[in-house]
């Protein structure tokens, strides 16, 4: 990695360790450990179950969130504070700053996920007092999610590099909404014929596939994880991350930062 | 006393007399009679509108509507209103959230198909319910079982029990019982045995505790049907053998009949009655006896009755022979 980009990137996780995004790890860690000892006492027989379900969603959602409200002012909160222009004025090109705001992004969300991971994983270990081999695939899924965070990030700083927070916000949730309903819309598309057939196939392409990076269901039950499908959905979310930072530093060179 | 303190006092006293009223008022909420939360609706029927709306986590929410729908027959249950119109969506909802949730089909073959106060009332749901689950999990002995298990007990519709459990015997992972009910089965052959042997592979197979608590109800009264029946048979034969009723159970037992006082499963002595009936001391303890009851009375079914549940009963295992089975895996 350039060191230009290195250093915005680990200027951006540090920004946000400042800005007390970690802090969310608490909760978690409240959420988890309270729900741990609920399920023993409500869910007699599927624990487990219970536990890798509400743990994984919860790691999923908390994350997107994150990756949410801290992309959508990465660019934003440094016009604002005209601190982008003295980042600018040194030799930094601008793709370098945007590229260097997403690696610092999903930093910040690699090791807030790695320390909820570790807490759902204790959790499954207080319920089910020993982990077992099927539980490997848990980390599968926690790895998926990740892939998840790399698409959500891409988009948040791509909506960011010309619009406001506020809509950046509320774009890249509804596209976060859209995506986890890619597998239906798919489905649409295939039963419409005509020109709206081939508007819902676009739109269909067009929108993130988180559908297939969610099997926190399979992993819940123990099921095991095809590798073609960790393969191509590394592949699809390098791809579709690359697609989305490639747009933002095409609007961001464009941009008329006066 | 300074202005800002004065401000920090006004403000601390504020929250905490706010804490107390807004506790205060949620005890005087819960003492206003009014609907419970689960006799309310059940608004989204729809899985495939609940998997949409879930965005893909589906298996959380399939954990939300089964611990629903749990919570929905305990309290229905203990309330003992007998309505039990959500039970069957609640655990179809889970179902197709999670077709693969073992629990909801076992808790549905116990309480959809009996009648209230016991159950919803609907064996037809129960069958579909059993069927789908083989559908989606069809490596799974104990749907097999459940499938038999409504067959035998709603239906009495003995072919199709004996083809169930033989389906279930036929798997890699099975229950010893399973070849045995499947041969009992198509042999019409010994029903308080084979009603045993069920109950008590149902008790055996579920940590649930409301089916336990109701598989240990009916092994209770499956051991009194019995126990009343054999104590009529030694009546009768003592009337043969002396010309006259016994007046006593001590009658009985000097003899040779029976060893002392028998007693029903709860400790109570069973009574002999004129006309050499055999009656149950307390009646209300002992839920679901068909034989026993005075003269008129209905079988009684848990549900308000106020007398202590027994917490872990000592279940014999069911008499039967050494089963030759393909596997004795669980």
């Amino acid at each position: 990695m350039n060191s230009r980009v290195a250093y915005i990137a680990f200027n951006t996780f540090r920004e946000a360790v400042r800005d007390r995004v970690l802090y969310n790890l608490i909760a978690f860690a409240l959420l988890l450990s309270g729900a741990s000892i609920l399920v023993g006492e409500i869910s007699i027989d599927i624990e487990r179950l219970v536990v890798v379900n509400l743990g994984l969603t919860a790691v999923s959602l908390f994350g997107v969130v994150i990756a949410i409200f801290i992309g959508i002012g990465l660019v934003s909160k440094e016009i604002d504070k005209k601190t982008l222009y003295t980042v600018l004025s040194r030799p930094v090109r601008r793709w370098e700053f945007i590229v260097g705001k997403f690696f610092g992004l999903t930093g910040t969300l690699v090791v807030n996920t790695f320390f909820m991971a570790l807490g759902v994983l204790l959790a499954l270990l207080y319920v089910a007092h020993k982990f077992e081999t099927m539980d490997a695939w848990v980390l599968v899924a926690l790895y998926f999610i990740v892939l998840q965070f790399l698409i959500v990030c891409a988009l948040s700083l791509f909506f960011s590099t010309f619009s406001t927070p506020l809509m950046s916000a509320i774009f890249t949730f509804a596209l976060f909404v859209i995506g986890s309903l890619s597998d239906d819309l798919r489905g649409f598309a295939r039963i419409t014929h005509g020109v709206g057939g081939w508007l819902a196939t676009a739109i269909a392409y067009l929108v993130p596939n988180f559908s297939a990076l969610n099997v926190i269901s399979q992993v819940a039950h123990g099921d095991a994880i095809a590798g073609r499908l960790v393969l191509y959905n590394t592949a699809y979310a390098l791809l579709y991350s690359a697609m989305a930072i490639s747009g933002a530093v095409l609007i961001f060179q464009r941009r008329n930062l006066k | 006393m300074s202005s800002t303190r004065r401000v920090y006092t006004v403000a601390t006293a504020t929250l905490l007399l706010g804490m107390a009223g807004a506790i205060a008022t949620i005890h005087a909420i819960d003492r206003v009679p009014r609907e419970t939360v689960s006799q309310q609706a059940l608004y989204l029927r729809s899985s495939t509108a609940l998997r949409r709306l879930s965005l893909g986590y589906t298996g959380l929410l399939a954990d939300i509507y089964w611990t629903r729908a749990v919570q929905y027959f305990g309290e229905q249950h203990h309330s003992g209103s007998g309505d039990f119109r959500l039970l069957a969506p609640l655990l179809e909802v889970t179902t197709e959230l999670d077709p693969r949730l073992l629990p909801a089909y076992q808790f549905g073959a116990n309480f959809l198909a009996p009648k209230p106060p016991n159950g919803a009332g609907l064996p037809g749901s129960a069958l579909s319910l059993m069927k789908y689950g083989i559908a989606h999990n069809p490596d799974q002995w104990r749907l097999y079982y459940n499938l038999g298990f409504l067959y035998f007990t709603e239906f009495k519709d003995y072919p199709h029990a004996a083809d169930a459990f033989a389906a279930g015997a036929k798997l890699p992972v099975t229950n010893e019982y399973m070849p045995i009910l499947a041969a009992r089965m198509a042999q019409h052959a010994g029903e308080f045995d084979t009603a045993r042997m069920l109950w008590f592979t149902t008790y055996q197979s579920s940590k649930e505790s409301q089916i336990r608590e109701n598989a240990v109800e009916h092994l209770l009264a499956l051991q009194v049907d019995e126990d009343v029946t054999h104590l009529e048979q030694v009546v009768e034969k003592y009337r043969l053998q002396t010309g006259h009723l016994p007046a006593s159970m001590a009658d009985l037992d000097r003899a040779g009949f029976i060893h002392g006082t028998p007693t029903d499963p709860k400790g109570h002595p069973y009574k002999l009655m004129a006309g050499g009936r055999i009656e149950v001391e307390d009646p209300k303890v002992l839920y679901f006896i068909t034989k026993g009851l005075p003269p008129g009375m209905e079988p009684p079914q848990p549900g308000r009755i106020a007398e202590p549940r027994i917490a872990e009963p000592r279940i014999a295992e069911p008499r039967i022979a050494e089963p030759k089975s393909n596997s004795d895996s669980k």
